[in-house]
């Protein structure tokens, strides 16, 4: 495995617009809103960035293509700036490509910003597209609440799980991401939900109710990045690093080939471990201090968490019974309410989960702040269980 | 000694009760109300005539194609007005692409005409004639044509060899006799009315021509064993016997009362069906009407028993499931201005390029086999799939058509826009190797679970409203 870029970029500043049905904000307000935030917390100003990368995945009901919106609604002074989509993991790309950019020596200081514009198709969830010429002609009619819930029924199978035990569970994932994220001023939903309300909820894809679906909000995010001696000069003493960034892309395998079972990612699993020997993290449930994952259903947040080594396989359901990745657990999960409360604006999301361990190793995080996390993970997935995008990102103290 | 060597059907799963159908409509014509028993094919939304012909040409051929060498489809109702459907119909099915084709139309002797034309052919030397017949005729909400018409599909393979019945003889008349028309661009026939349909039409055409043929064949009336002709029309059949001087015990159910009349299709459907009740030596007797008659007098062979190679029309018409709802039966034939939500909005024009790129893929749901390492898979593609593998260009093409599946992982979606809601889909497993993610069709929600043996049929996968053009693909069905 390469070297890898272990404490090689610091985050300088990080930013987040209030997620959310922002009807009367265009994308870039959303943008300049986290945008200011970020800025401010870096302590620079935008003349210092070297290069910009812009995640969006939706441009039809967003601002397009190419990295010309950000440097426009930014006033960027006619830097490097690149669109990135991968998916729903897009919001990881934007922050790989200006922390590689900063570990390559190529820019100082760089800016990865991400914003969705979801409210804007005139219905709820995703909107429905194109997926490609020969794609439209032979993939099943999928949305991306029926491809994921598909996990679950490999998961009883696989495991022999009633489904009647899964689907509690699947309700804790949510219950758990309600409470936390109903005291998160910048979450989208802030109300607390029981696990009767979340099973007898109306069903969405088969065994997906309503509230194992996450929100469709609208919303930006975004990161500044440097070399941690930039961080310093600029008067963080221990700053923020990036300890592990790794993203695994489906080959096909999944989709293709009878190997894989579909109760589980394979990307995951593998993009997980390249983290963690990137991180040297030798024991996840042990070292990791506070998770978020890309819960974008109930059912993809309980797998993920044995994806990511931090369940058993298979046990994955009766740890989130037991309140494991509760804000009170051994491994907080979600702890600003995730995808579930902030909605899925696709290409914040990443970001947006960086904010939060940001903020929670900063001790910033208020009313939700965990007790001294040293060591935060996130995990942003794009695609459907058959064929995805996952990205893991590790982030520490420098040296920690 | 040309012959008839095997046939087929298909009959949708989808049986509309009439009474439901009659219910709704009844305070506008009274009269409907005799026509309230029994039920009707109709299409699931994904089916029609092009599809209903796959399944019948699959049924007749079973998993073998080698000897198949022209494929002539017979309907009024085929989704293309130009663009052959009967050679869609040898792709679908698989057949290699130097196979004759033809589409026969126009008439509701289609049925009649074109299987007499494939006797024709194979005596003449072509090689082994696929006719396939299929039909799923439209008709205006609430009126009669729309209880009495049905949906379904026959396949009859005529060639050289020693078949299950041959054809002592046939006779044929061309009258202008217009009981109905539908003009190019039509959706909807225009009718006349009854009794004189019946009586200038049905009982004075079709006895002269039965008369003739029997004459010709020096076969007595008495000695026909089963005398079939659709006819919707109530007393018609026993007196048209009648008047042939047929055995009134010959006269064969038109099976209405089961599933309606198919069009086209119904006349070769009706002898089917009746060689699948005939013993040897039998004679049977067929007839369609329709500006004139066709009349075919076949006689069974020893082998009579093996000619039904698949279900055959008994036993498609023994698996169905009642619709009650008339509503639904409206929705999916496009009767009313459905809301059906911004999501069924989504454009996906079919690119015609890509389409042909990838037609054995598309249309024969062919993919690839690893001459390496023996993996099965779907797409063929240019690396092979098997993560221990991925050599180059090492498939060769695999048809996935015939293979048993069974399912993997499943939903039942209620968000992504369909026709008929919940969406069911999933990966559905090869049992030779090879999985696709594949919409399900014919399924209630309740039925699917993991392991369930499913086969694949050829469907309507999408109707691009915009430019008129339906795409087919391949679903996952119960086996």
């Amino acid at each position: 495995m390469a070297r890898g870029i272990r404490d090689s970029v610091a985050i300088l500043g990080m930013g987040c617009s209030k997620f959310g049905e922002r009807w009367h904000d265009g994308p870039e307000d959303l943008l300049v809103e986290a945008f200011r935030e970020c800025l401010e917390d870096a302590g620079i100003g935008r003349d210092r960035i070297d290069a910009a990368w812009l995640a969006t995945a939706i441009e039809e009901v967003s601002v397009g293509k190419s990295g010309i919106p950000l440097a426009e609604a930014l006033r960027l002074p006619y830097i490097p700036v690149t669109r990135v989509e991968n998916f729903c993991a897009s919001g990881t790309e934007s922050f790989r490509g200006a922390v590689y950019a900063v570990a390559s020596g190529a820019a100082d200081i760089a800016l990865a910003a991400g914003v969705e514009k979801l409210k804007d198709t005139g219905y709820g969830g995703l909107p429905q597209r194109s997926r490609g010429a020969l794609n439209d002609m032979v993939w099943a009619n999928f949305s991306a609440p029926g491809s994921f819930a598909q996990l679950a029924a490999a998961y009883r199978t696989k495991h022999s799980v009633l489904p009647e035990d899964l689907k509690r569970a699947m309700a804790q994932v949510s219950v758990k991401s309600h409470a936390n994220g109903a005291k998160n001023p910048k979450a989208h939903l802030r109300n607390e939900i029981s696990i009767d309300k979340a099973v007898n909820a109306p069903m969405v894809a088969d065994p997906l109710g309503l509230f194992d679906c996450c929100g469709v909000s609208d919303g930006a995010a975004c990161a500044i990045v440097c070399r941690p001696e930039i961080a310093r000069e600029l008067g963080r003493e221990n700053p923020i690093t990036v300890k592990a960034l790794q993203v695994s892309v489906s080959n096909g395998s999944e989709a293709g080939h009878n190997s894989w079972d579909g109760s589980h990612f394979v990307t995951a699993r593998i993009a997980s471990r390249r983290a963690y020997e990137e991180a040297g993290v030798r024991d996840p449930r042990a070292e990791v201090d506070m998770v978020e994952a890309h819960d974008c259903f109930s059912i993809t947040e309980l797998v993920t968490m044995e994806d990511l080594g931090l369940s058993r396989e298979g046990e994955g359901w009766r740890d989130v019974l037991d309140g494991v990745y509760d804000a009170e657990g051994d491994t907080p999960c979600q702890i600003d309410g995730g995808l579930k409360c902030f909605g899925h604006p696709i290409g914040a999301s990443g970001l947006r989960m960086l904010y939060e361990v940001y903020l929670q190793l900063e001790g910033r995080a208020g009313e939700r702040q965990l007790d001294t996390p040293r060591l935060g993970l996130t995990h942003n997935l794009g695609g459907a269980p058959h064929r995805n995008v996952c990205s893991v990102a590790i982030v520490g103290r420098e040296g920690g | 000694m040309t012959s008839l060597l095997a046939w087929g059907g298909y009959v949708p799963r989808l049986r509309l009760n009439r009474g439901k159908a009659v219910e709704a409509n009844s305070w506008f014509s009274p009269a409907l109300r005799a026509l309230g028993r029994g039920e009707r094919a109709m299409c699931n939304w994904d089916e029609d005539t092009l599809t209903l012909a796959v399944e019948a040409g699959r049924d007749c051929l079973g998993p073998e194609r080698d000897d198949v060498a022209a494929v002539h489809l017979a309907s009024t109702t085929a989704p293309f007005a130009d663009r052959q459907n009967a050679a869609l119909l040898a792709n679908a099915l698989g057949l290699d692409e130097r196979v004759g084709t033809m589409d026969i139309g126009a008439s509701q002797r289609a049925g009649t005409s074109g299987l007499i034309n494939a006797f024709a052919s194979a005596r003449a030397g072509s090689g082994p004639v696929l006719f396939v017949a299929a039909e799923d005729r439209l008709a205006r909400a609430g009126g009669a044509a729309e209880l009495r018409n049905g949906a379904g599909a026959v396949a009859l393979l005529v060639g050289d060899g020693a078949g299950v019945a041959e054809l002592v003889g046939f006779e044929q008349s061309a009258v202008d006799f217009v009981d109905h028309f539908r003009s190019q661009g039509q959706a909807f026939d225009y009718g006349w009315e009854e009794r004189w349909v019946r009586d200038a039409g049905y009982l004075d055409i079709v006895p002269r021509t039965l008369d003739a043929l029997l004459a010709r064949c020096a076969v007595e009336p008495g000695a026909i064993d089963h005398f079939v002709m659709p006819c919707t029309l109530r007393g018609v059949l026993p007196k048209v016997a009648a008047r042939v001087g047929l055995p009134e015990a010959s006269v064969r159910d038109p099976l209405d009362a089961v599933m309606g009349e198919a069009g086209a299709a119904h006349a070769p459907l009706l002898l089917a069906h009746a060689l699948e009740s005939a013993g040897p030596g039998e004679l049977v007797l067929a007839a369609g009407f329709g500006q004139g008659c066709d009349a075919l007098l076949l006689r069974t062979t020893e082998r009579i028993a093996e000619g039904r190679r698949g279900r055959g029309i008994g036993g498609w018409l023994a698996r169905r499931r009642e619709e009650t709802n008339y509503g639904k039966f409206l929705a999916f034939n496009g009767l009313v201005e459905q809301d059906t939500g911004m999501r069924a909005e989504a454009e996906r024009p079919t690119l015609l390029s890509t389409l042909y790129r990838n037609r054995d893929l598309v249309t024969a749901l062919v993919g690839g086999k690893c001459r390496i390492c023996g993996t099965a898979q779907l797409p063929r593609s240019a690396v092979c799939v098997n993560p221990n593998c991925g050599e180059f260009h090492t498939q060769d093409p695999y048809p996935f058509a015939e293979r048993a599946a069974s399912v993997l992982t499943w939903t039942a979606d209620r968000l992504t826009y369909t026709p008929d809601p919940p969406a069911h889909y999933g990966i559905v497993q090869f049992e030779e190797g090879g999985r696709l993610m594949a919409d399900f069709t014919d399924v209630d929600p309740g039925d699917v679970e993991v392991g369930m043996r499913m086969r694949m049929v050829f469907r309507i996968k999408e109707h691009d409203a915009k430019r008129n053009l339906k795409s087919y693909f391949w679903k996952a069905a119960p086996a």
